[in-house]
């Protein structure tokens, strides 16, 4: 396909999709009390989308895993959450990009 | 989940669906013992597919004890000694959905489990890949533990649900790749479809998510869809949601269509 049919195809759909991103970090924006892991995880992947790379979904889907390589001793639970707990929670500040390893 | 609601087999049949593959999952509670999965084999190799059959849609099932109900090697035990005895039924294709859920050692052992029935039973492998931040990590220690008994070759494997981190690593052990499509949440009919036009539609297939989650028996179709909205040629989405399916199914001798 050109760029000029993606566009016909999918930016509807992507604008939707943007707009709705944005209105979820402004309800964050608005509620109180404190974020977790979840959001630096979803911070992190952010910065993917602003990368010049044909491999944006690929990095997003890595900032979100579990980079580790060993098994855990038990599984507690059946569920995932979409983030790796291991990030430390962000500060909601756009410009701190700290979200190193426990 | 477990089975199909009746409207969905009616919806699939109409939508030009030829065959249900329906993998052993987990019942959305732990079961309490062997018995509840010699029930549930009965189920997938009984009742189920008559029920298909209603519908013109022949119907084929997997065996296992789901990496869900994994943490209970006991039990794993128990469920993998009796499912020999079901592998001769007429619908049986392989050992699956095994796999890994949250990457727990006692996961990997039962996982194990299974790989060294499926080689000693000669039977094909669908796997299981852990979900979302597990996904990554799942997916490489399970192609480790697969690719470490010689027995098993890799084009009698298909690694399910990849996403675009995990595509290539499968590919490239030479086993298939499965994507399990989602309305949301996971790998949808456009993210398959760029999958495809990026590493190619040789050794993967595209499969609905039949999930206690939001899922669509439909998937699949709707896929096809999307691919002639993209101009894709009808050769090319045959091959994709038919033949290459086919391709791998008929590695086993009871996957014949009518």
């Amino acid at each position: 396909m050109t760029r000029q049919q993606v566009l016909d195809l999918y930016f509807m759909d992507a604008r939707s999709k943007l707009i709705d991103l944005a209105a979820f970090l402004d309800r964050l924006d608005r509620a109180e009390g404190e974020a977790d892991f979840r959001l630096a995880g979803f911070a992190k992947a952010m910065e993917e989308l602003k990368k010049d790379s044909s491999n944006r979904a690929k990095g997003v889907l890595l900032a979100l895993s579990d980079p580790t390589t060993e098994p855990i001793p038990a599984a507690t639970t059946k569920a995932a959450c979409g983030a790796w707990p291991g990030l430390k929670p962000w500060s909601g500040n756009v410009d701190d990009k700290n979200y190193e390893i426990h | 989940m477990v089975s199909r609601v009746t409207d969905d087999y009616v919806r699939m049949a109409i939508a030009g669906c030829q065959a249900i593959c329906e993998p052993a999952f987990w019942a959305g509670f732990d079961r309490s013992s062997s018995d509840g999965f010699y029930d549930y084999f009965c189920q997938l190799t009984e009742h189920e597919p008559k029920r298909a059959a209603k519908f013109g849609l022949p119907h084929f099932s997997w065996l296992c004890i789901n990496p869900k109900e994994s943490e209970d090697v006991k039990l794993a035990e128990e469920v993998v000694a009796i499912i020999p005895k079901f592998l001769s039924r007429a619908n049986v294709l392989g050992i699956g959905e095994i796999g890994l859920n949250k990457n727990s050692r006692n996961e990997i052992r039962v996982l194990e489990m299974h790989i060294d029935l499926a080689a000693r039973e000669n039977q094909l492998i669908l796997v299981h890949t852990p979900h979302l931040e597990d996904k990554l990590k799942g997916t490489r220690l399970i192609l480790d533990a697969i690719k470490s008994d010689k027995r098993i070759r890799p084009e009698r494997v298909i690694i399910d649900h990849v996403e675009e981190h995990t595509v290539q690593l499968v590919l490239d052990t030479g086993m298939w790749a499965g994507m399990t499509l989602y309305p949301e949440s996971k790998c949808t009919p456009a993210r398959a479809i760029d999958m495809v036009e990026v590493y190619g539609n040789e050794r993967i297939w595209m499969n609905c998510a039949c999930d206690w989650g939001v899922s669509d028996p439909l998937a699949v179709p709707k896929t096809a869809l999307e691919m002639r909205r993209r101009g894709h040629s009808a050769e090319v989405i045959d091959k994709l949601v038919f033949q290459n399916p086919s391709k791998f199914l008929s590695q086993s001798p009871r996957f014949k269509l009518p």
